[in-house]
């Protein structure tokens, strides 16, 4: 059984309360249409559990099959350090179906961003590291493809669909 | 299926229609072994994928990995073209699925290899392997915890 390593800790982008009994981790790419796919249906499990979910995203870019997958993971980072991961996140996944690599100023500019400082943020090497690092945790923690899920540490053996069944099964 | 402790049985495979790979070329590299049943699988969930996106880590290790599965030297050409594969697929396919059998990983009824990693050191020797149902992509931890404990050695 694939164990989380490193655990959620404080480099992790979070969403939900910290009282939250079920963690669940999503491994993804931005490029990948399976995470694309999941995107609306963790929101619904988040909708329907609300303060019961914590959500954890990191980034497992497949880099070789997916072109726009490291850039788009380096974007949301960037976003991250002006507090807007998830804003990015979002706007990522929702504008999936026409992601090109001059999309993310265009959203950068949406979101609120100051532009400037995120074209130099994405430049840094810090944001380089904390992607490499996800991905390594990926690697580590048993992910043999995107999104994988991990709820309470575990590895989850299915999609955001069997993971909704799943919840909604074990809190009834 | 050969388990750790077992000189890894030497072969003769084609990677490409006019480049053969002998594993006892490989002496003195540590080598990845990945049977899988076949090309073509879904792509975010493909595991040639993520060890494509893996071999900064296996180099660091000095390890080589191949793919071994019994399609063909063309079919390997066309599914490393378009996953962009960046290691060599090799192709086990005459006699059929005899290096897979020597391995002790061929399934009979299917007529493909069976999903099976097997790590093996410098001196030629297998130092870990991991069978894996055929529906589920092993991933890649249990290589890198078996590249690992050999570099501690």
């Amino acid at each position: 059984m694939s164990t989380l390593k490193p655990e959620v800790n404080s480099k992790d982008h979070v969403q939900g309360s910290d009282s939250a009994s079920i963690t669940i981790v999503e491994f993804g790419d931005y490029q990948c249409p399976y995470c694309g796919d999941a995107y609306p249906i963790i929101k619904e499990i988040q909708d329907a559990f609300g303060n019961q979910i914590k959500f954890v995203f990191r980034n497992f870019p497949l880099q070789k099959s997916h072109e726009l997958a490291y850039p788009a993971a380096i974007a949301a980072e960037a976003a991250a350090l002006q507090d807007k991961f998830w804003e990015m996140h979002d706007a990522i996944y929702e504008n999936q179906y026409r992601l090109t690599d001059q999309l993310f100023n265009e959203l950068a500019e949406k979101i609120g961003l100051n532009t400037e400082q995120f074209q130099e943020d994405s430049l840094s090497d810090e944001i380089k590291q904390k992607v490499e690092d996800d991905f390594e945790s990926g690697v580590r923690s048993g992910v043999n493809g995107t999104p994988s899920f991990y709820v309470n540490g575990t590895k989850f053996d299915g999609g955001a669909t069997d993971l909704y069944q799943m919840l909604k099964e074990s809190t009834e | 299926m050969l388990e750790k402790g077992v000189k890894a049985p030497n072969f003769e495979l084609n990677a490409t229609p006019d480049q053969k790979i002998k594993l006892k070329d490989f002496l003195g590299k540590n080598v990845i072994l990945a049977f899988y049943p076949a090309d073509w699988s879904p792509v975010c969930s493909d595991q040639m994928a993520l060890y494509n996106e893996m071999l900064k880590y296996f180099t660091k290790h000095d390890a080589q990995i191949f793919g071994v599965s019994v399609d063909s030297v063309w079919c390997h050409l066309a599914f490393e073209k378009d996953r962009k594969l960046h290691f060599p697929l090799l192709a086990d396919f005459e006699p059929k699925g005899a290096v897979s059998k020597a391995y002790g990983v061929y399934d009979e009824k299917l007529g493909e290899s069976k999903r099976a990693l097997f790590v093996i050191d410098k001196e030629g020797k297998i130092v870990w392997s991991y069978l894996s149902p055929t529906a589920v992509n092993p991933g890649a931890d249990g290589i890198l915890e078996a590249l690992e404990a050999l570099d501690k050695k």
